[in-house]
């Protein structure tokens, strides 16, 4: 009888001190992970820009490497790392010093950097783009580096009386560069968003390869909605166009990464010289303009290979309300 | 059998591969602006001999730039076109007719370019022009004219036809005439002249004295021949009159009044309304044998007809349902069915050249409209409204229409005026036709240079 009333009362109090002592740290684990963090950790650091500071690193790096290459031309990255880290050792401040140099100028080096990037994308003199694309090459393929740079230095012999002389006559050219500021500016509030892909997709590498379920083939409804949005503006469509008649066409295209075009191809091209068929000519041709308009078109920053040939079918049927 | 399950395995998997990483990215652009094209028209250059010459026989500074400028008018009035701004030009005209400098002009955001030269040969004008895409960076058009000096007003129109027919897919509409019925002097005593202008207001001339009431004159489609009403010697009957010669006769021998009178497609008949006895209905006469013919025998007012641009249907109205509505029929009078079943009073149905639509007048609630439907009666939409307007006269292509207003001149509503106005098929781009004086009852012609 005792026995019993022992071992009852022995679980009970067992029970009772579980509840005590557990209960709470169950009840704080999920306090712990609270889902709507994350949230807010993304739209602050999309206000904030803290989400360049991994970025600025690599950043600073690059232009060091950069400025080491224009000063000394030979000497290797990994020796002057060294010697910062000394440094950073031996004084405590200059190490708070370099911190916040670091951060600081982390907007302006960027800026510069895009300014080089978007201009390549946008007309420029051309002695300007082979010098670009000569320092591209050169990031891109270090064991032809030498032979490069030896070219450089031609090229900048070969420029130093030019430089002089496009300085003079290219008033325009100020044009061209006031004009491309907004355009900066722009591309810095899209580079940022760039910047988040990249580290995203970075982070989703391994699950987005491993889904086998996601169709590779085609852009998502947000890719394709950007690319639409871009072209439906450039687009004039005729407003002769027969539109009893079939107003489609499609044109196929060969793009770069940086969405400019290689080439553009009528599918239906044997339209064009037929008879009666006149209104297709004027239709192709204003599609055609609309690509050359929109271009760089807003493609996706990675997945160039999915994308690289894209088929763009203009109908203006619904427009002309057929 | 194992190997051949192999074979067909291993088939199907590489097919689906194959199928996979070649499928092509498709995405449909169904939606565009409707913005008017940027294009920029340089004035046509000329050499010092012919400036000389121009300046001699026109009295004309820069005929190049004269003729430019008929053509940036013509474009903006359009409301396709956004002619731009002669000052942001950075090429010089000789030169860019020679080989534009694309980068410099797609610098200012023009999409289409137009160049030309005018220099004299043989004592007459020949000029020369190129239409250019900016953007593909390649020529789309090149043609020549030759003409008397005193025509290069209408150069710069049939250029404006090539532009227009070229960039937009239909045929132009500027190089075409505009009959109308001047007005001058108070409502109650009104003096009305036949007057014809080229569609951008320039170059009227008077037809008509102005001594008897003048209505409804139409053109002929195929030819500069006019049909119009005239009270002469107070009898209000159709003539026809020869623009040309000038030569003007009656229509027919009614014993009564013939009014709304206007062209068969093929020019070879007049349809109109003849009244007699409080009834009126609708007759052709052939202009050849001039033989008349009765179309519709009914009690009721039957009037404004309007032939379809086959010739096969006629279209018009009348009040047999009690109110004045739009009705369609066989050319030869049967199948006689109405189309207009909105509200109000409906009333000058003109077919448009296209065929697809009609042009009417509504009156509701008090408000003129000017509106367009289907052929069926179907899609009926009202392009503008207000307080008395009515006429509508296609253009030569279908898309632009031309009617009169008349508008109370002053806050007490005292005095008033008619002008004529057009509007784009869509609803947009209403524009004020400038004419010498007060004008009403406009009606296009066809292209000239067809």
């Amino acid at each position: 009888m005792y026995k019993s009333l022992f071992i009852s009362s022995g679980f009970h109090i067992g029970i009772i001190m579980l509840s005590i002592f557990t209960l709470p740290f169950i009840a704080k684990k999920p306090i712990d992970v609270p889902p709507l963090v994350s949230v807010e950790l993304i739209e602050i650091g999309k206000l904030t820009n803290i989400p360049f500071a991994p970025k600025a690193k690599k950043i600073i790096e690059k232009v060091k490497k950069k400025n080491e290459k224009l000063v000394s031309g030979q000497a290797p990255p990994k020796k002057i790392k060294k010697e910062k880290n000394k440094k950073v050792n031996i004084d405590k401040n200059n190490k708070i010093k370099e911190l916040a140099s670091k951060k600081m100028p982390t907007p302006e080096n960027k800026i510069k950097k895009i300014k080089k990037e978007k201009i390549e994308s946008v007309a420029l003199p051309d002695k300007k783009k082979e010098k670009i694309q000569l320092k591209e090459e050169k990031m891109q393929k270090p064991s032809k580096e030498i032979k490069k740079e030896n070219k450089l230095k031609k090229n900048v012999e070969q420029l130093k009386p030019n430089v002089e002389d496009l300085k003079v006559k290219q008033v325009s050219e100020f044009e061209k560069k006031e004009l491309f500021d907004p355009n900066n500016i722009a591309a810095l509030i899209d580079k940022s968003k760039e910047d988040f892909g990249e580290t995203n997709k970075k982070l989703n590498k391994i699950t987005q390869s491993q889904d086998t379920s996601m169709d590779s083939s085609k852009l998502t409804l947000s890719e394709e909605d950007a690319l639409k949005a871009q072209i439906f503006g450039c687009w004039s469509i005729p407003l002769g166009l027969p539109y009893n008649e079939d107003l489609l066409v499609r044109i196929k295209l060969k793009l770069k990464p940086d969405g400019t075009l290689i080439k553009t191809e009528i599918l239906d091209h044997a339209r064009m010289n037929m008879p009666g068929q006149g209104f297709f000519k004027v239709l192709a041709e204003s599609a055609l303009r609309a690509i050359q308009l929109c271009q760089p078109l807003k493609v996706p920053t990675s997945g160039y290979e999915r994308w690289k040939d894209l088929q763009l079918n203009f109908d203006a049927r619904e427009m002309l309300g057929g | 059998m194992k190997i051949i399950k192999f074979l067909t395995f291993i088939c199907i998997f590489f097919l689906s591969i194959t199928s996979n990483s070649f499928s092509l990215i498709e995405v449909d652009i169904t939606r565009g602006n409707l913005n008017p094209l940027p294009v920029a028209v340089s004035p046509l250059s000329q050499n010092n001999e012919s400036k000389k010459i121009f300046k001699n026989q026109l009295n004309l500074e820069d005929l190049g730039l004269e003729i430019s400028k008929v053509i940036e008018n013509n474009l903006k009035k359009s409301g396709l076109f956004n002619p731009l701004s002669r000052d942001a030009f950075l090429q010089k005209p000789d030169i860019a007719h020679l080989k534009p400098r694309f980068e410099d002009w797609s610098l200012i955001k023009a999409q289409a370019l137009i160049t030309g030269k005018v220099l004299i040969e043989n004592d007459r004008l020949k000029v020369e022009f190129r239409l250019w895409d900016v953007l593909a960076a390649r020529e789309m058009l090149a043609l020549a004219f030759t003409t008397v000096p005193s025509n290069w007003r209408r150069v710069g129109h049939i250029i404006t036809d090539k532009v227009y027919e070229r960039l937009t897919g239909e045929k132009g509409y500027f190089d075409t005439r505009i009959i109308y019925v001047s007005e001058e002097g108070p409502k109650t005593q009104r003096v009305k002249k036949l007057a014809i202008m080229d569609q951008d207001g320039f170059n009227t001339k008077y037809l008509t004295l102005g001594n008897e009431l003048v209505l409804t004159p139409r053109f002929n489609p195929t030819n500069q021949m006019v049909t119009y009403l005239s009270y002469f010697r107070n009898l209000p009957r159709v003539y026809l009159l020869d623009i040309e010669t000038g030569v003007q006769e009656v229509v027919g021998d009614f014993p009564g009044m013939t009014f709304a009178p206007r062209f068969s497609p093929d020019g070879k008949k007049i349809i109109m309304s003849f009244a007699k006895d409080g009834n009126s209905d609708i007759y052709t006469m052939d202009l050849e044998n001039r033989i008349v013919e009765r179309i519709t025998n009914h009690p009721s007012i039957d009037t404004s007809p309007s032939y379809s641009p086959d010739g096969k249907y006629i279209t018009f109205n009348s009040d047999r349902s009690g109110y004045q509505q739009i009705y369609l029929m066989k050319s030869d009078g049967s199948n006689v069915k109405r189309i207009s079943f909105g509200n109000g009073i409906y009333g000058t149905p003109v077919w448009s050249p296209r065929g697809d639509l009609i042009a009417f007048t509504k009156l509701h609630k008090g408000k003129f409209y000017i509106g367009v439907m289907r052929t069926d009666g179907k899609g009926e939409r009202l392009l503008t409204e207000n307080f008395y307007q009515e006429a509508p006269s296609w253009a030569p292509n279908g898309r632009v229409i031309i009617f009169y207003r008349e508008t109370k001149t002053d806050k007490k509503g005292e005095g008033f005026s008619a002008k004529l106005w057009s509007i784009d098929l869509t609803g947009y781009n209403e524009r004020l036709v400038e004419t010498e004086t007060d004008a009403s009852d406009p009606s296009w012609s066809s292209l000239l240079s067809n």
